[in-house]
């Protein structure tokens, strides 16, 4: 299947100098500290490049100042790249002039901001229906779908309210609904429940799994939080110093960690809830009994440790009937007794 | 200025300062009342004669020269037409009537109906309940006279002043140049440009809108731009995002999330006209200004008074309704504003119609007994507290002016220009050394030296009263909420007043004086000297106060310890505002016995052969007010430095 989206080798580069940075190979080599000495410019984005599959909910993790934020706008165009591709659904982006561009932004992606980036002095229907205002959708059809995308988020009933009326939870949820609203292909997400207080955001998380199977669209999802990231995201991609660190499931993250770097950050995960069993298994040797449950490689550990450890022979991991390996009470305990 | 720096140099410092001082106070006794370039009250200058030649000789060439005939000629007669328009709609016979086109009545119903159109029903009874008092007061013709003005100037206002602070919030560029440019027409003293402006435009309605225009559009332009400027970005992002085009994203999303704040922008351009308009009566604008400025002229504190309340009533009814207008999201339910605007139409057609609902009548009339219920209390208390009114004034008087004011005005020029270059040295560097240099030179060159050391005594002392004032209400307001909530709404009602409704009472008090201008001057500024200090102390961080007390420290001790250092930027900049306005105080002070550089602007507007003397003592007040503006500011910066300095150390 094709990518949905597609980046190459982007670049966005702030300061007066921009374009000559990203021209020179030997400035693009250098550190964003070592060019900012050099050139007074600030390379918040360097050479990324990375693709997303169609329905895939694809994660883009940083800490503050890793350039996920200025990412995620370089590829609406909100922020301008300095260099480099991006194709949404085959169309080259950057190639869009400003009203092509307009109508992508009206009908293929939409984003959901940090702050949530309402219209204080509209109501909530208003607000989510003000992307199809700007299209020129009339006034009753505008009303109706507004009404669906609110029902949609769990808003019905506060249609009349003003943003300031609702909690940050719910203000949110209108910017969701607003983002749906034009019932775009791909939907962006820029932090969206860093504001929020811990319980409403694992509401919020809950909500957007529940429309991302519901609505099966494809979504771009920043966060700085790793726990949001593993729980929200098909494939992550770590970002540091606006480079990509590396691209890959939750378990392959916790599992192979590329470097230094990420291993440190995914140090405190808690590992059983994360890894699977191709993660853990080892060959079988000689003496194992091979005649015990079977579970799929993908099983992950936490929900595997009851069975293994209850069997009192080593469970075998199975693909298409394909014998991979095997995990006993010891490779389980080796896991959850590493979180201790 | 030597308080400011005195207040918290380095030690070193402190000595040089001090050794400044007491070199002057010795050379003073030397050289006492030597070369102090003294210029009698009738006396003139080869350079204001020759002011008053390119008067004249303006005058005579204004109905020849291309310039005047195509430009202000023309200007003037748009702004007098427009004017004129709205005196006969409201205030004056015209359009062929003996009364004007709407009389009291339908004012008064306007004016109920558009507060309760745009700011609800309870502002709409207060504005039918002011505008009908303005009438009891027996100054109908007056107030509606300076209300046109103030129409006529605001609307001009807005017109250019919204659609420049939409470009200058949009555009980065803009903005960068026009905020120095807006700096400049707001701290130059109003009266000021009262003068040069009659030269080209005439004395007349024409020069008192365009001043009032200089005044009152900076912050129309000023707000529209920060209003537009802090529309959160992701909303914006958000609105382009969706696909929105520039022009929906301005209408849709940045107006109207803007609204509020542009509406309280309306609303200082409105109560800066209305403050202006009353002032432009030296230069002949008609209205309630005109009654109070002769009124002060003849020491009549009873009519002064009942005009200055019509001043007051106006304001507040004008403040209030754009107040709440700003604040409010949704408008008057249909029906009552359809019943409501019958209504009114019903009023406009009677009093088109009608003499009785056309002119207020006279028999409900109560300003003369306000007039004289002011003019029996003014004497009583001149008569049975002189104790305290006399007393206190001449304490202030010999303790503080005097002293102050001959140190001043009877050291020789060169040795007081010598003394405040070294000042400015030691607490700006060569910088500052060069501007007060600058503008010593000038202060010479205007021949009105002894008379501009007169001012900046009056005026230094108005300020240290007025810093008094600002640390001690502005700390307790800083420190308790109560007392903020109480104080503040006293000092806003107070911030829109115009300047000539100030000296009324204390004219009434202490009489025609020095001492009079001078607290009327501290009355006007200390307000926003308080609210200053009071936003810097409360916006200390409440963790290192906590911090403070949590260590012991007394009350006295957070005060002086913690909240004062903490707060000095707010302490520096209210000490330069506080200034500024104490000297923009100077020309009306000058109507009530301040004399030096504010009579001089006074007596320039009403007689022809000292024009050229006004206009040179409006340009040594500007001057005046530069030096002091800029010394400050060096002084504000040295001090942050300084305390960054020995922070990192």
């Amino acid at each position: 299947m094709d990518p949905v989206i597609s980046v190459r080798d982007l670049w966005k580069v702030f300061g007066s100098k921009a374009a000559d940075v990203v021209r020179s190979d030997e400035l693009r080599g250098l550190s964003r500290n070592e060019l900012r000495d050099r050139t007074g410019a600030v390379a918040a984005v360097r050479g990324v490049g990375f693709d997303v599959a169609p329905g895939e909910m694809f994660v883009v993790m940083g800490l503050s100042g890793s350039g996920k934020s200025t990412l995620v706008r370089c590829l609406t165009r909100l922020v301008e790249p300095t260099a480099g591709e991006i194709t949404i659904e085959g169309e080259n982006v950057l190639k869009a002039d400003q009203k092509r561009l307009r109508e992508l932004r009206r009908n293929k992606f939409s984003m959901v901001f940090q702050h949530f980036g309402l219209l204080p002095h509209r109501t909530v229907i208003d607000n989510v229906g003000y992307g199809l205002e700007i299209c020129g959708v009339q006034k009753a059809q505008r009303a109706q779908r507004s009404k669906e995308v609110i029902d949609l988020v769990g808003l019905t009933g506060n249609e009349k309210s003003y943003p300031d009326e609702l909690s940050g939870g719910m203000q949110q949820r209108v910017g969701l609904a607003r983002a749906l609203a034009g019932d775009p292909d791909v939907l962006f997400f820029d932090e969206p429940f860093s504001a929020l207080d811990p319980l409403i955001r694992r509401d919020m998380q809950n909500e957007v799994i529940r429309l991302h199977r519901e609505v099966g669209k494809t979504m771009v999802f920043i966060t700085h939080d790793l726990s949001e990231a593993l729980k929200l995201g098909d494939r992550i991609l770590i970002m540091r110093d606006g480079e990509v660190v590396q691209v890959g499931s939750g378990d392959e993250l916790v599992g192979a960690p590329a470097d230094d770097y990420v291993r440190d950050f995914v140090r405190d995960v808690p590992k059983s809830h994360v890894l699977t069993l191709k993660w853990i298994m080892r060959q079988p040797r000689p003496d194992d009994a091979l005649d015990g449950p079977e579970l799929g490689p993908d099983t992950v550990v936490r929900e595997a440790v009851r069975s293994v450890l209850s069997a009192d022979k080593p469970v075998k991991v199975v693909e298409n009937g394909e014998l991979l390996g095997v995990v006993a009470d010891e490779e389980i305990l080796g896991v959850v007794a590493g979180e201790a | 200025m030597a308080a400011v720096a005195l207040h918290r140099g380095t030690p070193r410092k402190t000595v040089i300062v001090a050794g400044i001082v007491a070199a002057w106070l010795l050379l003073w006794l030397l050289f006492r009342n030597l070369a102090t370039l003294p210029l009698d009250a009738s006396a003139l200058t080869p350079l204001h004669r020759w002011v008053n030649d390119l008067n004249d000789a303006i005058g005579a060439s204004r109905n020849t020269n291309p310039l005047f005939l195509y430009f202000f000629n023309e200007i003037r007669l748009v702004i007098d037409e427009l004017v004129t328009f709205i005196q006969a709609l409201i205030a004056q016979s015209g359009f062929g009537r003996p009364v004007p086109v709407i009389g009291w009545l339908g004012v008064v119903a306007l004016a109920g109906y558009v507060s309760l159109a745009i700011a609800g029903w309870r502002q709409a009874l207060l504005a039918v309940a002011g505008f009908t008092f303005l009438g009891l007061q027996g100054l109908w013709a007056e107030s509606m006279d300076t209300l046109s003005l103030t129409l006529a100037a605001v609307l001009i206002s807005l017109l250019f002043g919204i659609p420049l602070g939409i470009w200058a919030g949009l555009n980065d560029r803009v903005n960068r140049i026009i905020t120095p440019a807006l700096d400049f027409m707001q701290t130059m003293p109003t009266f000021v440009y009262l003068a040069p402006l009659t030269l080209f435009f005439l004395i007349g309605p024409a020069s008192a809108t365009i001043a009032t225009l200089i005044y009152a559009a900076p912050p129309a332009i000023r707000i529209t731009a920060h209003a537009i400027r802090s529309v959160p970005h992701e909303t914006v992002e958000a609105s382009e995002s969706l696909g929105a085009t520039t022009k929906q994203t301005l209408t849709k999303v940045l107006l109207p999330s803007a609204r509020g704040t542009i509406v309280l922008g309306i609303n200082q351009t409105i109560m800066a006209a209305l403050s202006m308009v009353t002032i432009a009566a030296l230069i002949d604008a008609p209205g309630l200004g005109k009654t109070v400025v002769k009124a002060l002229q003849t020491l009549d504190v009873g009519t002064a008074f009942n005009a200055g309340l019509a001043i007051v009533v106006l304001a507040i009814v004008l403040d209030r309704v754009t107040t709440a207008a700003a604040a409010r999201r949704a408008t008057a339910s249909r029906p009552v504003l359809i019943g409501g605007g019958v209504a009114t139409l019903v009023a406009i057609y009677f009093s088109y119609t009608y003499l009785w609902a056309a002119e207020f009548p006279s028999e409900a009339e109560i300003g003369s007994s306000i007039r004289r219920g002011t003019t029996a209390a003014t004497e009583w208390v001149q008569d049975n507290l002189p104790v305290i009114t006399g007393g206190f004034k001449d304490f202030t008087t010999t303790v503080f002016i005097n002293p102050l004011q001959a140190l001043l005005s009877e050291s020789p020029w060169w040795l007081v220009a010598a003394v405040v270059v070294a000042l400015s040295f030691v607490i700006g560097g060569v910088r500052s050394a060069v501007t007060s240099a600058v503008c010593l030179g000038l202060l010479v060159a205007t021949g009105l030296w002894q008379d501009s050391m007169i001012t900046l005594a009056a005026t230094l002392v108005a300020t240290v009263l007025v810093m008094v004032l600002g640390v001690v209400f502005g700390v307790w307001m800083g420190r308790s909420r109560r007392a903020d909530r109480i104080i503040r709404p006293v000092l806003d009602a107070g911030q829109v007043m115009p300047a000539f409704v100030y000296l009324v009472p204390f004219l009434a008090l202490f009489a025609a004086s020095r001492f009079t201008a001078i607290i009327a001057a501290v009355v006007f500024a200390a307000p926003v000297a308080i609210k200053i200090i009071a936003d810097g102390v409360h916006n200390v961080s409440p963790t290192t106060v906590e911090a403070a007390t949590a260590l012991g420290s007394s009350g006295w001790q957070t005060i002086t310890k913690v909240q004062l250092p903490m707060a000095r930027r707010a302490l520096t900049l209210a000490a330069n505002q506080g200034l500024i306005y104490v000297l923009s105080m100077v020309v009306v002070g000058g109507l009530v016995g301040a004399g030096a550089l504010g009579y001089d602007v006074v007596a320039g507007f009403s007689q022809g052969q000292l024009y050229g003397k006004g206009l040179a003592a409006g340009v040594a007040i500007v001057v005046l007010g530069v030096m002091l503006d800029r010394l400050t500011q060096a002084a504000a910066k040295r001090w942050d430095q300084q305390e960054v300095r020995s922070g990192k150390a």
